[in-house]
């Protein structure tokens, strides 16, 4: 009963505290002096209505970048995790390369690694390489994306105990074998989170390749922008991002309440 | 006061002060067109005497252009920070109408500042850090919401250029380009123009900057580039080797389309710089600069 009370006493108490906080944050915005300017050149409703029907249209754009670079991404990276996981001395070659490409597509900022890819690879002019903005916007999210999760996947690995490998090579199973139907399921399901968590930052980082001319969601509101010398289509194409953004977070979470749920079950 | 009981008259005050809250709360939003027309009246009578502008730093007209600063727009030689041109050298068209103006207003050549301002951060809400803005900025009535616009100190149309030998250097009409992929920077109106006349069917490539789409031009990302005629003949002269003007467009609307110095909005300066343009204007300034600066652009086939 006590508990009950606490309970409710306790979502009275966020409640309260919630609607406290807005309300002096929304007071002290409104309040400031240049508010009725803000409000005039970022929240306009009319340019909003306006403006969002061609954004989405161009934000089709980021999702289908999305998409197409991400199963490239789940394979290249998942490769390269397990190159870099490659035992032996035999191996140092390819594992200093992991490495090397590791390091340098997560050094390099994203946008320079389109803008060079995007303006470069075509003005080699060769014959049979493709010329489109858009396809080596795609390659460039590829390329460092790879190097993210190529990172994420390894942590997975080496989470997972030694002896579990050593098991399943005392029972006959080759390394691949082992990595294969041992390590990586165990692997895969612990990263799931971190995974979708560069999944939302490729989504965002779609809005990059812009740069080379593309009309996106981010292109198609600075036009609307520029235009009009009103930021109203940059909140429009911000409500797109969050708007796919969201789910994919709460999907997350779930993912990981229900593993959670899962592996506790088998412990009792 | 007796003709009325006293419940009505609180009643009637109590509406009135909701009804002056509102018009006050109106007015603090500036929303309305009416703020606006009384900005513009103020600004034709403040006096024009040098003492008396509305200036960022007193005694400095502070102008604002984008870097690098482009021929034929601007002229001379590069000169730390400025790229390509020196803004200073009083060189190239939008240089020289500056300078024009300064005078006019009583600034010495020496009182002018020149400050780097992006075209992006040109609209940004906020007091503005130059006085105004001159950076081939072409008046639209929504920018006129968010900034005070100058006279036209140039009336311009738009190019398109094309390398020389590709399938679309051999179009003659606008109906002939619709199919080829096209570029803008972008904040022009090369790319509202691309959408509402050549109505193209890829769509186009916008770019960032100049050097952007010169590049995407370059490597035939893009079969053409939309830009104004003025700088078509420096693209075409200095920035891409094998490529050639295809021809200028006729003005798509019943007004030219023209560029404008920006200011704040509200800013008193305008009226002033107004003045001084109309006095150039007449007095044949504007044309002789046009003359040295933009000749070139007078002479480009036109593509209906």
């Amino acid at each position: 009963m006590t508990a009950g009370v606490e309970g409710r006493r306790a979502v009275v108490v966020a409640l309260l505290s919630t609607v406290v906080f807005f309300t002096l944050l929304g007071v002290a915005i409104t309040h400031a002096p240049g508010w009725p300017e803000v409000r005039r050149t970022f929240f306009d409703w009319g340019q909003f209505k306006d403006s969002f029907p061609e954004i989405a249209d161009a934000f089709l754009l980021n999702v289908k970048m999305f998409c197409i670079a991400e199963a490239f991404i789940l394979v290249f990276a998942l490769l390269l995790a397990i190159v870099r996981s490659l035992p032996g001395p035999v191996f140092f070659p390819l594992r200093a390369l992991g490495i090397a490409y590791a390091d340098f597509f997560r050094g390099v900022p994203t946008i320079l690694v389109i803008a060079l890819l995007g303006f470069g690879a075509p003005a080699l002019q060769l014959k049979h390489v493709p010329l489109s903005t858009t396809f080596w916007g795609i390659v460039a999210l590829i390329l460092v994306y790879t190097a993210y999760v190529s990172e994420v996947y390894r942590a997975g690995i080496e989470s997972v105990h030694p002896s579990q490998d050593a098991a399943a090579r005392s029972l006959g199973l080759t390394h691949f074998q082992s990595l294969r139907k041992v390590v990586l399921p165990q692997a895969v399901r612990r990263v799931i989170p971190p995974l979708l968590n560069d999944f939302i930052g490729l989504q965002k980082d779609t809005a990059l390749v812009g740069f080379l001319g593309s009309v996106e969601a981010f292109k198609q509101s600075q036009i609307d922008a520029a235009a009009t010398f009103n930021y109203t289509p940059f909140v429009a194409a911000a409500v797109l991002f969050v708007a796919l953004t969201i789910p994919l977070a709460r999907f997350t979470d779930w993912l990981v309440l229900r593993d959670r749920r899962r592996r506790q079950a088998v412990g009792a | 006061m007796p003709k009325y009981p006293r419940g009505r008259v609180a009643a009637v005050r109590r509406i009135l002060a909701l009804l002056a809250v509102t018009a006050l709360s109106i007015a603090a939003t500036g929303c309305g067109g009416s703020s606006n027309k009384s900005a513009e009246g103020t600004t034709t009578a403040a006096s024009c005497s040098k003492g008396d502008l509305n200036l960022v730093n007193a005694g400095t007209l502070t102008v604002g252009t984008d870097n690098p600063a482009y021929p034929p727009w601007f002229g001379g030689s590069e000169k730390a920070p400025w790229k390509i041109s020196d803004p200073y050298s009083g060189q190239g068209y939008e240089s020289a109408v500056a300078y024009a103006v300064a005078k006019q207003l009583g600034f010495a050549k020496s009182e002018v500042k020149w400050i780097v301002v992006p075209f992006n951060t040109s609209f940004a809400p906020g007091p503005k850090k130059f006085d105004f803005d001159i950076n081939q900025i072409s008046f639209k009535p929504a920018r006129a919401k968010a900034v005070d616009f100058s006279d036209s100190y140039y009336d311009v149309n738009q190019a398109l250029v094309v390398l020389k030998g590709t399938p679309i250097a051999s179009a003659t009409s606008v109906d002939a380009l619709k199919p080829y992929k096209f570029g803008a920077q972008l904040g022009t109106t090369s790319y509202d123009y691309i959408k509402s006349n050549i109505k193209p069917s890829k769509q186009p490539a916008v770019f960032d900057t100049n050097d952007a789409a010169v590049q995407s031009l370059k490597n035939k990302q893009i079969d053409g580039l939309v830009v104004d005629l003025p700088t078509a003949f420096y693209v075409t002269a200095a920035q891409i080797e094998n490529s050639k003007i295809l021809g200028q467009f006729p003005n798509a609307g019943a007004a030219p389309e023209h560029f404008g110095m920006v200011f704040e909005k509200g800013n008193s300066l305008v009226g002033c710089v107004n003045d001084a343009l109309s006095k150039l204007r007449s007095d044949g300034t504007l044309q002789r600069l046009r003359d040295q600066w933009l000749a070139k652009a007078a002479g480009a086939p036109v593509l209906k």
